[in-house]
């Protein structure tokens, strides 16, 4: 197939389309507004629904609504408008229906910028909004990658009736890359048991969050968990780049994790026997994948644009059995792979102790510079 | 003594099809009950049971879905037009409804409610104003009326810290978007066939495509004003009609030609 | 391998446009690459560049610290940019809208009217074109018909008429800078 060069956010709007998204509703924010602009141009021309909401507090409840009647539905914001998500994100959890999101992250907290980020990894992998609920979290590296996750997303949403949200940051979303869009998918309204679409010749069906009831939620939530349960079985993706020989590794998902690909290969350029984890799903974390890296390497280099969020579940796989060294970079700042190889280089020099709290070691070598 | 009706010819009221037989936690005397009944029986009436989507509110009527008999979700606090947009506009055949209270509708939800109407969606809201907060104790609503007496303004409102009340129907009537905007009472048998009239003609409104449909029914909340459900019916005649007044308050000129 | 260029100047001078030619014609030609944009907050007028990193395999980060390809279209950029090549790398830059010199002695740079060489040519817009033609001219990441037909494939239709022209730019930059290039020592 014909490879294109599309901006990010574009790509990411017409995989969706392909994928056979059937409503998106969305508000501008910079760095993910021309994901909107292409679906305000594009799904009316294909009869599917598009609106731009007044807020995004209206936006995630109009996907709520819609997701109520198992349509494919997605909508798309960046960090703060996530963050006014967070109340529907809840709800539709509680309700158990399905959703795709894709947070394009910016530089925070609060207004913070319109830089490329990866702070918000903790708010969607650990839920967000209250209550126990698990959003399955994809973070690719690129766009093909993005384009790839996204017919995976919404299938991934509606087989666990959960949240699926794609997790990248304003430079996947603003840069351009070839990419080859797989074909359109038709759009296929399925019949789901359990959607709302009127009760014609067949019982109503009422689709709430509310369960007054203590021990009746508790089964809820625990049905919940089950789910989650099969997810963490069965739906763990990451890539291994150079890891055969290598004997420290670098552990970065999504722009944190493509940067250190050429962090790698500079280093293996000058002999040092490295290689790369990149977690793909986030949230379920691969975290048996990592402990087995950490049987096998003497020692780890933790990258992200953010002050470690990942790294805790890095620390959870590892439980103190290697060294592990953090490097972050915060507020919108993108690294250059020169800073990951000479954090890498310092690591082979003095790896430290496995029980060294490596966020703390950072924070002194940056308030150090 | 229970009466059994030997002769179907003479039986002259019975729960609509449109009702479940679920008896409602409603307080004795409040008339979310007639207003439930009121958009059973319209439902029935249009055949629309087996079309219609509902959305629960938060609120007293949070749990409308146990009640009237068709699809249901129910919907965070104010977000219920949001969430009918979404369903709306996924299933245009279908007709999609809220039923909302004051606080959700005007206070929280005021964003929505503007915007949904704005945008002409066809949806229909019933809006129940009952001039206060029921099912958290009787606060304060957004629809309270100056110098009325609340939990929260146990003085009364007073407008000067806490400012007047918002009169929806005439706020919604100036948009473009807006097919039927009208105001009805429930504190008399009149006003309440005249609200099951505007009833059925805000749902004629969607199914022919007109644009938003609201119905705002004034409401009892005997608990919360602390009134017998008798006395409750005059206040709210005495009280609330002047603040708000019964009419209609944008009928397009479409919806005014529509044959019911 | 991999080739990084890097292009600033202010907005409107067709320095995302320029670096998008770059990426379609490696495309084309079957590489790898990506286009990443940087904005100042201005819509207008403001600073604008963008890294370009064409490679033969999967690419990691598409930012570099030390580009080995720069072009630079106004002094500020030049002022911020100029220390930033690689040494051994080629610097372009925009005379006619920067009146100094470049410090640097280990890069290979060429000082050309752009501006003027694009009205010349026709179109005071096409100076980003001279540019990208003196940059190619020094360091040949693509050929011109790589170019060439990269804008042949990819422009709007409405702007094909001025592909001609565009091909004209090209040259134009690349024979001055052939002629004026200042080698690294």
């Amino acid at each position: 197939m014909k490879r294109e060069l599309w901006k990010g956010n574009e790509a990411i709007a017409e995989a969706a389309v392909r994928a056979g998204v059937e409503a998106y509703f969305g508000y501008p924010i910079t760095p993910q507004s021309e994901l909107l602009e292409y679906m305000s141009r594009r799904l009316p021309e294909l009869g599917r629904a598009f609106v731009q909401a007044e807020s995004e507090p209206a936006v995630i409840n109009m996907v709520y609504g819609a997701a109520c009647t198992g349509a494919r539905v997605m909508t798309s914001s960046s960090s703060p408008g996530i963050s006014l998500m967070q109340e529907g994100l809840s709800y539709i959890a509680g309700t158990e229906v399905p959703m795709v999101l894709v947070n394009v992250m910016r530089g925070g907290p609060g207004l913070g910028n319109i830089a490329p980020s990866q702070g918000d990894y903790s708010q969607i992998t650990k839920g967000g909004g209250h209550g126990d609920y698990f959003p399955i979290v994809l973070a690719p590296a690129s766009i093909q990658e993005t384009v790839d996750l996204m017919p995976v997303a919404f299938d991934l949403a509606h087989k666990y009736r959960s949240i699926c949200c794609i997790l990248i940051d304003g430079s996947i979303g603003q840069m351009m890359e070839p990419v080859k869009m797989p074909d359109m998918m038709p759009v296929e309204r399925k019949v789901y048991d359990w959607a709302v679409s009127g009760a014609i010749g067949r019982e109503r069906h009422v689709l709430s969050s509310i369960y007054l009831d203590v021990p009746t939620e508790e089964k809820i939530n625990l049905r919940i968990l089950g789910r989650w349960k099969e997810v963490q079985e069965n739906e763990i993706r990451y890539r291994e780049y150079y890891l055969e020989d290598a004997e420290t590794a670098i552990i970065g998902f999504g722009t944190a994790g493509r940067i250190a690909l050429s962090a790698v290969r500079a280093a293996r350029a000058m002999g040092i026997k490295v290689g790369l984890f990149r977690p793909i799903s986030v949230n379920p974390f691969p975290y048996k994948r990592v402990e087995e890296l950490s049987e096998r390497v003497k020692s780890l280099l933790v990258v992200e644009m953010n002050a470690g969020q990942m790294l805790r579940d890095v620390q959870t796989a590892v439980r103190q059995r290697i060294p592990i060294r953090f490097y972050g970079r915060l507020g919108g700042v993108m690294p250059f792979p020169d800073e990951f190889v000479n954090e890498l280089q310092d690591l082979l020099k003095n790896p430290g102790k496995p029980e060294d709290d490596p966020v703390d070691l950072w924070y002194r070598r940056m308030m150090a510079r | 003594m229970a009466t059994t009706i030997v002769n179907p010819e003479n039986l002259v009221y019975s729960r609509p099809k449109g009702l479940t037989d679920m008896p409602s936690h409603y307080c004795p005397g409040c008339t979310h009950g007639t207003a439930h009944r009121l958009v059973a029986e319209v439902l029935e009436e249009m055949n629309l049971l087996d079309k219609a989507i509902g959305i629960a509110p938060v609120g007293c009527s949070v749990f409308a879905y146990n009640y009237i008999n068709t699809d249901f979700v129910q919907a965070a606090h104010g977000r219920a037009p949001a969430m009918a947009t979404g369903i709306k506009r996924v299933l245009p055949d279908r007709v999609v409804f809220t039923y909302q209270g004051d606080g959700d509708l005007v206070s929280i939800g005021m964003a929505e409610t503007v915007h949904a109407a704005a945008r002409g969606e066809n949806i229909t809201i019933i809006f129940i104003n009952n001039a206060i907060y029921g099912m958290t104790g009787g606060q304060m609503a957004p629809t309270t009326m100056p110098g009325m007496k609340t939990s929260s303004s146990v003085n009364g409102r007073d407008v000067e810290t806490q400012g007047y009340p918002i009169r929806m129907a005439e706020l919604l009537a100036t948009l473009d978007g807006a097919g039927y905007v009208v105001r009805r009472s429930l504190h008399d048998p009149a006003s309440i066939r005249k609200a099951k009239k505007a009833i059925r003609i805000a749902f004629e409104t969607q199914v022919h495509g007109l644009g938003f449909s609201i119905v705002e029914l004034l409401s009892t909340c005997n608990t919360g004003w602390g009134l017998t459900p008798v006395d409750s019916l005059s206040w709210l005649e005495e009280h609330m009609i002047p603040v708000f007044p019964v009419g209609d308050y944008k009928v397009s000129p479409e919806v005014a030609a529509l044959k019911i | 391998m991999q080739t990084e260029i890097f292009i600033a100047g202010f907005g409107g001078q067709g320095v995302m446009f320029a670096g998008q030619m770059f990426s379609y014609a490696a495309m084309d030609i079957g590489k790898e690459v990506t286009w990443i944009p940087s904005y100042g907050p201005e819509m207008r007028g403001g600073t604008a560049n963008c890294t370009i990193v064409i490679a033969d395999e999967e690419i990691g980060s598409p930012l570099v610290l030390n580009p080995p390809a720069v072009i630079v279209m106004n002094l500020p950029s030049l002022d911020k940019y100029e220390s930033a090549v690689k040494p051994g790398g080629v610097l372009v830059v925009n005379a006619s809208m920067i009146d100094r010199e470049v410090k640097r002695t280990d890069i290979t740079w060429v000082s050309l009217p752009c501006n003027e060489i694009a009205e010349e040519v026709g179109d005071r817009r096409m100076a980003n074109v001279v540019a990208a033609g003196a940059l190619l001219a020094l360091m040949p990441i693509l050929t011109l018909e790589d170019i060439e037909a990269a804008l042949k494939a990819h422009m709007p239709k409405r702007h094909q008429h001025l592909l001609p022209k565009n091909v004209e730019a090209l040259k134009r930059g690349a024979e001055y800078a052939k002629e004026h290039a200042i080698k690294a020592k």
